[in-house]
């Protein structure tokens, strides 16, 4: 055998020693193999190990221990180089391997065991979340609890539902022992029991609302710990066992008084009432804090719930009472509409029987005048007459003044003739005037329209009431009226500054000043002129008479006409000066060839009927032939004289729709042209009409007239309103005869 | 204000009349009757009385002297006078002439005699009368006033 120096002789191989060392080799190899293939396949499993590359890394090195031991079981035995060789580079590479990963252990170890740290950590957030999940879901019950108890409570607006429904879902809710509610009572010095959940018809137990305990629950909004010892708390007979714990809660009552209009409520003055909620006795449970506030929102929701119970309750009420005083007004106002009417009717029965009388006095007194009377009578009839129009003047004034007074009067607006109008008046009162020597002088503008529309009737009795006084109370002078159109701010009552005069279409302001030279009056009594029933105190009109109601008539009535009235006067002795403007309107018919003695639509008719008719006159006195042409051509007719019957014949044509014949003269043969016209028409139907003058209208006439065909009579003297009349008659109906 | 003092007084002079009885309703009438298409007619229709009126009297007096009183004549005559008389509205000389025709019905001699001199009489006032009257208008027209309006 031959053995080298540099390496030792290999002890003989113990046989059994080299067979433990081969076969654990091989089993650790085989182990070494196989972890990593466990590694790598639980490691695909898993799809979360971070450090994938540490574990490669760990594999190799374990490979290559594994793969050193490996290996080893060929250098049991002899073996050759190769083998050696292998067998160093697997060590050399395992070498490295393996430091590399211890060196990489250090680094790695600590973050393995971070690892746990941190899911240590997790566990107990989650715990932590866990715990906090059970409070939000109990707080999220408690929040369906209130909803549910305030839908309870709202759902109906009757106080004592409201309560109960409270009391009851609280129970159920916070699964409370006892629960109550102490309302104040109306003196507002004491706490009553009023609603319990167990008893169902609670005693009333009251307590005084200054104690301390009630003083504390009231003083803050938060629902407050009460010991069970108070007197609030006091529900059930105090048994062996303890009370459960107690809290008070206040309940706002906001009463409608309460509130103001800019003032919100204060807090101060509100009332409230008591909410006690006791827990089961014995349960050793606590108030939670989430317990506490469902109180606090349910008794809010509650003092919500009683505040529109009680406002709906005051509204109802309050909508009785006015349905209440509605029906009492309707009655009211039927009754005043019944007095009213009544009085109307009282009026109107009165003013009809004492004008009749009045004017069977006054018409016949006047009668009585015209005829042949001693002075003595006549003076007698004359104080008859004079106290009688007095006394007319007086019910008439009486009559419109209290038609003014309550709107009723109205004023029957027409078409008039305004210039008439003035003359009328004038003409009136010229009598009176020229037996005390005073002059009437009357001036119209130019440019005063002959017609207006308006109240005539009512103008004519402002004008002969003013021009009335004006003569009153002139003992001598002139009186003088005038009417002129009144521009835009020509003329302002001083007395009345804003009145300004609007001339709108179709409407113009007449002013009429009537300015007499007679006893004047008192700058300072002007205002009471106008006053009713006012009197001057001077001793001169003391004899005047009059009711005094005449000027606040007029006032009435220009005010209606939409005008002003006054009166001016320099001083007693300095005369006076009534002025007064009216509204008018201007008729819309601008028709120019209007007539001036037109009134009414019929009389338009006859205007355009007697407008170029033809007419011929037969009259054997010359002045009344001229007259009767004179009034027929203001008529608009076509007029031909004739004197004669044979000179009409011979005149007369088919144009001439009339002939006037004048048959005064006595005896028969005035008829005669009647008979010779008809017998020259009697074919024709287009006979002229015939209208008789005459000087009376006895029997014998009439007889003739009608004998003779003749188609209407006309009274002498001829006026222009008898020729319109009887020609109009005439001309629509055919045949008339009328006197 | 001269045009006022003569409106005045043609005013004044004016309401005499008719108080008086001189002039009725018939002569406003006619008045009214005066406008722009016809501004004499007055003045026309009165003078027209005046001539028919002073005819019928001078006829009135010659039949009157006759030795045979022509009553039919007469109360002819008579009654014409009325007609203008009445037409024109001098209202006493109507007045007069009813009394007038009655004595001419009654064929009384004395009777028309008396009323044939009071209708002369009352004749005369109103045409003096009413001539004033025209008098006073012209001078207001001269004088460049307005003729005011008589009712």
């Amino acid at each position: 055998m031959e053995s080298c120096n540099c390496i030792e002789p290999q002890w003989p191989a113990d046989e059994m020693l080299m067979r433990y060392q081969y076969i654990s080799d091989f089993f650790i190899a085989l182990a070494y193999f196989s972890i990593p293939l466990e590694l790598i396949y639980f490691v695909k499993k898993s799809a979360v190990f971070p450090y994938k590359w540490v574990l490669v890394q760990f594999g190799a090195f374990i490979v290559l221990c594994g793969a050193t031991h490996l290996i080893n079981l060929w250098t049991f035995n002899a073996h050759s180089r190769t083998v050696a060789i292998v067998m160093t580079t697997a060590k050399v590479l395992t070498a490295v391997v393996s430091c590399a990963t211890a060196l990489m252990l250090v680094h790695i170890i600590p973050d393995l065991l971070s690892v746990k740290t941190r899911e240590l950590f997790l566990k107990n957030k989650a715990a932590e979340l866990d715990r906090e999940m059970g409070i939000i879901r109990t707080q999220e019950e408690t929040g369906r609890h209130v909803r549910m108890l305030t839908h309870e409570i709202r759902s109906t607006l009757d106080r004592h539902t409201i309560l109960k429904t409270t009391l009851v879902e609280l129970g159920r809710t916070l699964d409370l022992e006892e629960c109550a509610l102490w309302m104040p009572t109306r003196t507002g010095l004491e706490l009553q029991l009023s609603y319990t959940l167990r008893q169902q018809n609670p005693v009333g137990f009251t307590v005084p609302i200054q104690l301390p305990v009630i003083n504390q629950v009231f003083s803050t909004n938060r629902s407050v710990k009460i010991s069970p010892n108070s007197p609030v708390a006091r529900l059930r007979s105090p048994g062996k066992y303890m009370p459960g714990e107690v809290v008070a809660v206040r309940v706002p009552l906001l009463h409608l008084s309460n509130f103001q209009i800019n003032d919100w409520p204060e807090l101060s003055t509100k009332r409230y009432a008591l909410m006690v909620l006791i827990l089961p006795a014995d349960s050793a449970r606590q108030w939670h804090v989430h317990e506490l506030e469902l109180v606090e929102v349910v008794a809010d929701q509650v003092a919500v719930a009683l505040s529109h119970a009680a406002i709906l309750e005051e509204s109802m009420r309050a909508r009785d009472l006015l349905m209440q005083q509605n029906v009492a007004l309707d009655l009211a106002r039927r009754e005043a509409e019944t007095a009213v009417r009544a009085r109307n009717d009282f009026l109107a029965v009165m003013n009809h029987e004492m004008r009749t009388p009045m004017h069977a006095i006054i018409a016949l007194s006047s009668l009585l005048q015209d005829t042949e009377l001693t002075p003595e009578q006549r003076l007698m009839v004359e104080t008859v007459l004079k106290s009688s129009n007095l006394l007319a003047t007086l019910i008439n004034d009486v009559l419109d003044l209290s038609r003014l007074e309550d709107g009723s009067l109205q004023l029957d607006i027409g078409v008039f003739n305004l210039h008439s109008l003035f003359k009328e008046v004038t003409r009136l009162i010229k009598p009176i005037a020229s037996v005390k020597k005073l002059f009437v002088t009357l001036s119209l503008a130019a440019d005063l329209p002959e017609f207006a529309v308006g109240d005539e009737q009512r103008l004519m009795q402002v004008l002969l009431n003013i021009v009335g006084n004006a003569v009153k109370f002139s003992k001598e002078g002139s009186v003088s009226i005038s009417a002129v159109v009144v521009k835009a701010d020509s003329l302002k009552d001083p007395q009345a500054p804003d009145f300004f005069l609007l001339p709108t279409d179709g409407h113009f302001y007449m002013h009429v000043q009537v300015k007499d030279t007679g006893l004047g009056i008192n700058p300072q009594e002007i205002s009471n002129v106008f006053t009713k029933f006012a009197q001057n105190q001077s001793s001169l009109s003391k004899n005047s008479g009059g009711s005094g109601l005449g000027l606040a008539i007029c006032k009435r009535f220009v005010n209606l006409m939409e005008g002003q009235i006054w009166i001016e006067s320099e001083g007693l002795g300095k005369g006076s000066t009534a002025i007064f403007t009216v509204k008018l309107g201007i008729p819309r018919r601008s028709n120019e060839s209007m007539h001036p003695f037109m009134q009414k639509v019929s009389a338009n008719e006859v205007q355009t009927n007697l407008s170029g008719l033809k007419v011929l006159v037969v009259d054997e006195n010359g002045v009344s032939r001229m007259v009767t042409k004179g009034l027929l051509m203001h008529l608009g007719c076509d007029v031909t004289t004739v004197s004669s019957s044979d000179e009409c014949l011979r005149v007369l044509s088919q144009d001439h729709k009339v002939i006037l014949v004048d048959v005064s003269m006595p005896g028969e043969d005035s008829y005669d042209i009647a008979v010779r016209v008809h017998e020259r028409f009697s074919n024709c139907l287009d006979r002229p009409l015939i209208v008789a003058l005459t000087g009376s209208t006895d029997r014998v006439t009439k007889g003739n007239c009608s004998r003779f065909g003749i188609d209407g009579v006309i009274l002498k003297p001829v006026s222009l309103d008898k020729i319109r009349n009887i020609f109009s008659e005439l001309l629509q109906h055919g045949v008339l005869l009328e006197t | 204000m001269e045009v006022v003092q003569l409106q005045r007084s043609f005013l004044e002079y004016s309401s005499s009349l008719f108080q008086e009885g001189f002039l009725d309703a018939q002569f406003s009438q006619l008045q009214q009757l005066q406008d722009e298409s016809n501004p004499q007619f007055v003045m026309e229709v009165v003078t027209l009385f005046f001539e028919d009126s002073e005819r019928l009297l001078n006829d009135l007096t010659f039949a009157i002297e006759q030795p045979n009183v022509d009553f039919k004549n007469v109360d002819a005559h008579v009654h014409q006078l009325k007609g203008s008389s009445s037409s024109i509205g001098a209202h006493r000389v109507t007045n007069v002439c009813i009394p007038f025709r009655n004595s001419c019905e009654e064929q009384n001699i004395q009777g028309c005699l008396r009323c044939l001199t009071l209708v002369k009489q009352e004749y005369f006032l109103v045409k003096n009368k009413l001539e004033t009257l025209f008098r006073l208008e012209q001078q207001i027209v001269a004088a460049g006033g307005v003729i005011p309006m008589v009712e």
